[in-house]
């Protein structure tokens, strides 16, 4: 049994040296404080920005506009913890985690995974971060192929990285599947004598394969049904007791996401508005969008539910093409004056338990912090 | 049930014949609604739940379904209306509306054009008239500049708008139930609290009575006035709203309340989730659906439980237990932490 990540990074040594971030400057210092996990710090972006440009003509493909995706996104993460983002549709959220999983080329910006910036890494290069950085997609359905046994779609992550002899690897297979709660006999079957949930779980032990350190789940139970979801949940949290994993976990089930987190980051039109231990979020939203967000959620208790007043947003997001000026939200928020849409808040702490948000008007706050 | 019910199945089943065997996707399920009372359905995919709703409205169109059973509407039973009566009933008495507004609406056609042609179906109205209707309905429904959006086409929309649309198509006719299968689904918390609100106001300005299908408990909580639970094609709770969450009778209901994470409580270290995955509807297990996955089962269990009202207080529950058995597990099956935490 080798252990990935014990292993050294086994690609041509790159340059690690320190990268100017291109995107515009803004304060990074604080968000790196009050993380949860014990451990080192894993991955750290740096002024993430990822634009899709929207083109326009036949020949000439000329740019007429860009998607603001993710627009200038900073954090840390320690090993060990989870990190939950939420935020709408559209909000950047799969972006920003397919740009730390490399699946997108940034537009600027780094990332930092085990201390070596991975952003300008070539795909050769990139093979031996892969084994540590693995996702978890959302759509159990798409996300294995049809035509493989599972087996063999446990088995691409060994083959790829030329881990172990034929033996080694149909062992390890069944301990994956062991491990992700189903029966090694399971083997020889095909995707679609699964159900969902089985299905996701077989997601999971591919993912699980080279031993990863990071795990990216990108909306790993929106597609199954409520009494699986609960099963998957566990299972997710088991594995990171049992593995020392850390997650990224990315769902709009802001109840899901608050039992999984250690810390969650709120993002709104590519950007993080804010980022707090989960707890603390939920008690005290600092930034309008999550005070809003949270009383969005149905609470499956009708007294409870009569009690509440509700902020119900008005309109849609704001297009990322163009999003609004200054604070992106102002469109929407029902504290607005007219700073917020001249002046873009910064991403400052407030308190020394790592909260922090950027608002001009934040709410909740105590007399220290005023 | 004080009034007159508007709805009532009775005895429902459809089955349908596969290359595999019969799936009996709804097998004997009986309902009423009352003139605008709202009620949820809540069940997970392949619980018969839009299967039942769609039988009701007649839009399975399959040679190989069989309806049994009864639907009685103003005195007449749908499942024997010929085409023609059936087109006249939807629309104008009942309306549906359904979880893709993409898929739903007619990608090539303006929306105004689209809700035009459905008011047209059911009244004799000038052509003007109807337009002008069109605007009124989707300035009713909360879309801004109704005047120009009507001449949009569906993909000018978002989501949220777009079910908007649907909603101002479904109650074009003023019907007496709204049908809404899964409305919200496919949307974000915040757009689906603005969908919520605005179902929840056309019900009390028109008095629309309100089918709601979902798989989340939290969107019936705060709408639904009784809520009927559905598992493997079979009602098996029915009550009021505040029967199903506060006096939950079916462990499987246990299991749904227990497997949310809910943000207005302190953090559990785990989720109850429910072990093991809905039976298949080709192979229905001989006695209780839901006994393979039940941590209570016991020897009646092999029997197949009929849904009864067993304290005669119009809360109905298919499940062997009595009702003092089911006091004393309702909430260690629920919260197994706030006992262990007690203890």
């Amino acid at each position: 049994m080798t252990d990935a990540s014990a292993a050294p990074p086994a690609g041509p040594a790159t340059p690690v040296g320190p990268t100017t971030p291109a995107g515009p400057a803004a304060a990074t210092g604080p968000a790196s404080a009050g993380a949860t996990g014990n451990g080192q710090v894993l991955l750290r972006a740096e002024h993430v920005i990822k634009y899709f440009p929207v083109r326009q003509g036949v020949l000439l493909q000329r740019e007429i506009a860009r998607v603001h995706a993710v627009d200038d996104v900073s954090f840390e993460l320690r090993a060990g913890e989870t990190l939950g983002l939420v935020g709408e549709s559209g909000c950047g959220k799969s972006t920003l985690a397919r740009c730390i999983a490399r699946l997108y080329p940034l537009t600027s910006g780094s990332v930092v995974f085990e201390g070596r910036d991975i952003s300008r890494l070539s795909r050769r290069q990139l093979r031996p971060v892969r084994r540590d950085l693995q996702m978890v997609f959302q759509d159990p359905y798409a996300s294995l192929n049809p035509r493989k046994r599972v087996g063999a779609v446990i088995a691409d992550p060994l083959h790829i990285h030329h881990w172990g002899t034929r033996e080694q690897i149909k062992k390890r297979v069944s301990e994956l599947l062991e491990l992700v709660g189903l029966s090694p006999e399971h083997v020889n079957r095909y995707p679609h004598e699964f159900s969902g949930g089985q299905r996701q779980r077989i997601g999971v032990a591919r993912a699980l394969a080279m031993h990863p350190r990071l795990i990216i789940a990108d909306e790993p139970v929106s597609a199954l049904d409520v009494s699986i979801r609960a099963q998957v949940i566990n299972l997710l949290d088991d594995l990171q007791d049992e593995l020392n994993l850390t997650y990224i976990f990315i769902a709009h089930d802001l109840g899901v996401v608050r039992h999984v987190s250690d810390r969650i980051a709120v993002m709104y039109l590519g950007k993080i508005v804010e980022i707090s231990p989960a707890e603390e979020l939920y008690q005290r939203p600092l930034h309008p969008y999550a005070e809003a967000l949270w009383s969005a959620v149905p609470i499956p208790d009708p007294d409870l539910s009569e009690q509440r007043t509700q902020i119900v947003l008005e309109g849609d997001v704001p297009s990322p093409v163009a999003p609004p000026s200054g604070c992106r939200f102002h469109t929407r928020c029902r504290y607005a004056t007219e700073i917020c849409s001249q002046q873009e808040p910064e991403l400052v702490e407030y308190g020394n338990q790592g909260h922090l948000a950027a608002c001009h008007h934040p709410l909740n706050l105590t007399r220290a912090e005023a | 049930m004080t009034a007159e019910p508007l709805l009532e199945v009775r005895d429902l089943k459809v089955s349908f014949r596969t290359e595999d065997g019969i799936v009996r996707a709804v097998d004997g399920v009986s309902l009423s609604l009352a003139p605008g009372e709202t009620l949820g359905i809540v069940g997970e995919s392949g619980s018969g739940k839009s299967v039942t709703m769609m039988s009701v409205m007649r839009l399975i169109i399959d040679p190989n379904a069989r309806f049994e059973g009864e639907v009685r509407y103003k005195g007449r039973d749908l499942m024997k209306l010929g085409q023609d009566q059936i087109r006249a009933v939807r629309g104008a008495g009942i309306a549906m509306i359904f979880q893709d507004p993409m898929t739903s609406l007619n990608p090539v056609y303006r929306v105004g054009w689209q809700i035009e042609e459905q008011i047209r179906a059911h009244e004799q109205i000038s052509r003007q008239a109807a337009h002008a209707r069109a605007i009124e309905l989707l300035a009713a429904v909360g879309i801004p500049r109704p005047a120009e959006r009507v001449n949009d086409y569906p993909h000018q929309f978002s989501g949220g708008m777009r079910q908007r649309v649907m909603i101002a198509m479904a109650v074009s006719c003023s019907p007496d139930i709204l049908i809404a299968d899964e409305p919200t689904t496919a949307l974000d918390v915040t757009i689906q609290a603005q969908i919520l609100n605005l179902i929840k106001k056309l019900r009390d300005d028109f008095g629309t009575a309100v089918v709601l299908i979902t798989h989340d408990m939290g969107v019936v909580a705060d709408i639904a006035d009784r809520i009927a639970v559905m598992y493997a094609g079979r009602i098996i709770e029915q009550g009021s709203r505040r029967d199903v969450f506060y006096d939950a009778r079916h462990p499987y209901t246990w299991g749904l309340l227990g497997s949310i994470a809910r943000l207005d409580r302190p953090k559990p270290r785990r989720l109850t989730a429910i072990p093991g995955l809905p039976p298949s509807l080709l192979r229905l297990p001989p006695g209780c659906a839901f006994g393979p996955r039940c941590p209570h089962r016991f020897g009646l269990c092999d029997e197949r439980p009929d849904l009864l009202d067993k304290a005669g207080d119009g809360h109905l529950d298919a499940c062997h237990l009595d009702l003092r058995q089911k006091e004393d597990l309702r909430e260690t099956t629920i919260h197994p932490e706030l006992i262990e935490e007690a203890t």
